[in-house]
């Protein structure tokens, strides 16, 4: 019992990052109908600009504290909310009027593009570099289960950004707009919707969620280098399919889902190694039930 | 006719390739060298030291007089640390530098990739600190300079057993590596045959972040000792959730641990740890005492203070003695020739010890068990095989 309590935390601990990285991809999707792989390489420089941004930050407190840490998440957010938007203005949107697989194919080519430029000498190199500590941290213990002050942090701040997410999306005009262009694009452009400016907004928004999941990312096993992005990406990529690509609750639940699969087989001897292989199998499974996502709507394709 | 066209177009092309084959063969004032190394990546620290002990030896012939009346030239390429480098770079070091032999890799990983190549060309290939024996195994141009993970198996099996009075050893392996798979291999082996007990056995695959599913379970089987056969960067990742998932079995590992970053990432979650290795630099063997010396003196840190070398350091300068010891025995670079006077070594002089290349074409040395104190990498014990 107290083994799965364990593993149920450990998952969600991990899930909620998952789902963070998620809501980015299914935001990008929901509007351009395209995925944009460079998100998870967008979580790697959120890591590292608080890397950079922690020794001056914290220097002026003393040590780890609450508010150096929101500086730095904040800031950090903020820088990749900015490369987010200079990665769809210089890469995507003058492809914006060609066929869906040349985006898709410059996205992967972005991805690729950050990772090894951040494995240059001159950039950030290809060691892993030890992060710094953003928080005290401290463990909480019931019994033989124990939780980190982090992982609860981390979770608590997961749910905040939804709700956050959420008003934005169903209570402010930007938002609105987001929900027109995403149900028909030119409609929403007719009825004097700004789509260039909504559509950076889009990314600006989901580049900083991958950055503040990058930081949480880096401060649970806090070793960063360029290539750290790949694994959460490809996870929460397939948590945005699985909850239903373009939908941002069933992103959530399947970050959530995914972190908690991995995590019980990983915890199992002899499983461990075929942990990835479980939680992709399970993805196959649910598409062939439903191949629109959990919470997905069936889409019919207009001729 | 036309057959005849043929024949004498392809005797020309071959002629062509002999005389630029033998050019580069016999070619220059200079004996070419071919290392291959992981400068960057996650194992960048093991190959920089690699390097830096390989460099600092071929600086010392040449300012000697170099070898047989000829300087030494180092060609170095770096493997990033990753599969597949290792291949492109050695092919390259063999086919367009035509270099007499090849030094490296620490990883047994790469070195297997390279082997082959090596022994297909007839190029003599020596690695400083490759321990899984597979390497060797390849074919009779192969050689290290070290111990086997064999033999590092066995005596980790008795230090468990013995110095950590363990009975249940939960082991964490690293399935994308070979020096891992090994490494586990022969210590579970020696384990189970001293009346132990391997209670737990989970993987991970090496660029994870997560390792809190594997620790837990190892948790919950209790066991009295951990063993991770693996290296540095997942090393430090793996203790400090382990300490926050509040684990308190010893943890040990083998010398794929010995690295200033596995301090630096680990931090007081690395403290109290044991590995074993090939060479302390706190020996108070004199031949350690002058290279200790000698290598402060050339290598800086890079916040400028002398750098302490490690095993790796040694190991890559015994590469090149050992190897420079058999050209000077033949009197020529001839790749075959190299290769029976690097087979016939006995008790040459290194830093890391006497080596004796024996007939799988291994070094039998003694081996040492470190500890991690105050930051520290402290001698234990010394272990004669």
């Amino acid at each position: 019992m107290d083994w799965f309590l364990q593993q149920l935390i450990n998952g969600l601990a991990l899930g909620s990052i998952y789902a963070l990285v998620a809501l980015g991809y299914t935001m990008v999707y929901g509007v351009l109908r395209f995925i944009n792989f460079a998100h998870s390489d967008v979580l790697m420089l959120g890591a590292f600009a608080a890397y950079f941004l922690s020794p001056a930050l914290q220097r002026t407190g003393s040590g780890p504290s609450i508010i150096s840490a929101f500086l730095i998440v904040v800031i950090a957010a903020a820088i990749c909310a900015v490369i987010g938007m200079l990665i769809e203005f210089l890469a995507y949107r003058p492809l914006r009027q060609r066929p869906k697989l040349t985006v898709l194919i410059t996205a992967i080519g972005v991805s690729l593009f950050l990772e090894y430029t951040g494995q240059h000498k001159a950039v950030f190199g290809a060691n892993t570099k030890p992060f710094p500590k953003l928080l005290p941290e401290r463990t909480i213990e019931f019994g033989t289960v124990s939780m980190q002050s982090n992982d609860i942090v981390i979770s608590l701040v997961t749910v905040l950004l939804l709700a956050g997410l959420w008003l934005i999306i169903q209570h402010t005009r930007s938002g609105m707009a987001m929900r027109a262009l995403s149900f028909n694009e030119q409609a929403a452009a007719l009825m004097g919707v700004n789509i260039n400016r909504i559509i950076s907004f889009t990314f600006g928004l989901g580049s900083a969620l991958a950055a503040v999941a990058g930081v949480f990312y880096a401060m649970r096993s806090p070793g960063i280098d360029p290539l750290m992005g790949m694994k959460p990406g490809l996870y929460a990529f397939v948590a945005a399919v699985i909850g239903g690509i373009g939908n941002l609750p069933g992103a959530v639940l399947g970050g959530l889902l995914l972190g908690l699969l991995e995590t019980f087989a990983g915890g199992i001897p002899g499983l461990s190694n075929y942990r990835d292989g479980i939680a992709f199998a399970i993805l196959i499974l649910i598409l062939l039930f439903r191949p629109a996502g959990l919470l997905g709507k069936p889409q019919i394709e207009k001729v | 006719m036309k057959t005849l066209t043929l024949c004498l177009a392809s005797v020309a092309v071959v002629g062509v390739a002999m005389l630029t084959g033998g050019c580069k063969k016999s070619g220059g004032d200079t004996i070419k060298v071919g290392e291959f190394a992981s400068l960057t990546g996650k194992e960048a620290t093991f190959g920089n030291s690699s390097h830096e002990g390989t460099l600092l030896a071929v600086e010392e012939i040449n300012a000697a007089g170099g070898l047989l009346g000829r300087k030494i030239e180092l060609l170095t390429e770096d493997t990033q640390s990753k599969p597949g480098e290792s291949a492109t770079v050695v092919n390259k070091l063999i086919s367009r530098d035509g270099v007499v032999a090849i030094l490296g890799e620490v990883a047994s990983s790469r070195s297997l990739e390279a082997a082959p190549i090596c022994q297909q060309s007839k190029i003599p290939m020596i690695s400083p600190s490759s321990t899984n024996p597979k390497v060797t195994e390849t074919g009779d141009y192969i050689f290290r300079v070290c111990f086997t993970d064999i033999l590092q198996g066995k005596i980790l099996a008795n230090f468990a057993g013995q110095k950590l009075q363990a009975k249940k050893v939960a082991i964490f392996t690293d399935v994308k590596s070979d020096y891992s798979k090994g490494l586990a291999k022969y210590f579970k082996e020696r384990f189970i045959a001293a009346g132990g007990q391997i209670i737990a056995e989970l993987d991970f695959n090496s660029g994870d972040k997560d390792f809190k599913a594997q620790i837990t379970a190892i948790k919950s089987a209790n066991p009295d000792a951990i063993f991770i056969p693996a290296y540095y960067t997942e090393v430090a990742l793996i203790c400090i959730q382990a300490k926050q998932l509040g684990v308190t079995a010893p943890i040990f590992g083998g010398d794929g641990w010995e690295s200033e970053d596995l301090v630096k990432i680990g931090k007081d979650a690395v403290e109290g740890t044991y590995f074993s290795t090939h060479c302390a630099s706190e020996s108070p063997d004199a031949r350690v005492k002058t290279f200790v010396e000698t290598y402060r003196k050339r290598w800086k840190n890079s916040d400028g203070t002398p750098k302490t070398p490690d095993a790796m350091a040694m190991l890559g300068h015994d590469t090149v003695k050992v190897l420079a010891g058999a050209i000077q025995r033949v009197g020529n670079t001839e790749g075959s020739k190299v290769r029976d006077a690097l087979a016939a070594t006995k008790d040459f002089d290194c830093v890391s010890g006497r080596i004796t290349i024996d007939a799988k074409r291994d070094a039998t040395k003694p081996m040492v068990i470190l500890q991690v104190k105050g930051g520290q990498f402290k001698l234990v014990e010394t272990i004669n095989p």
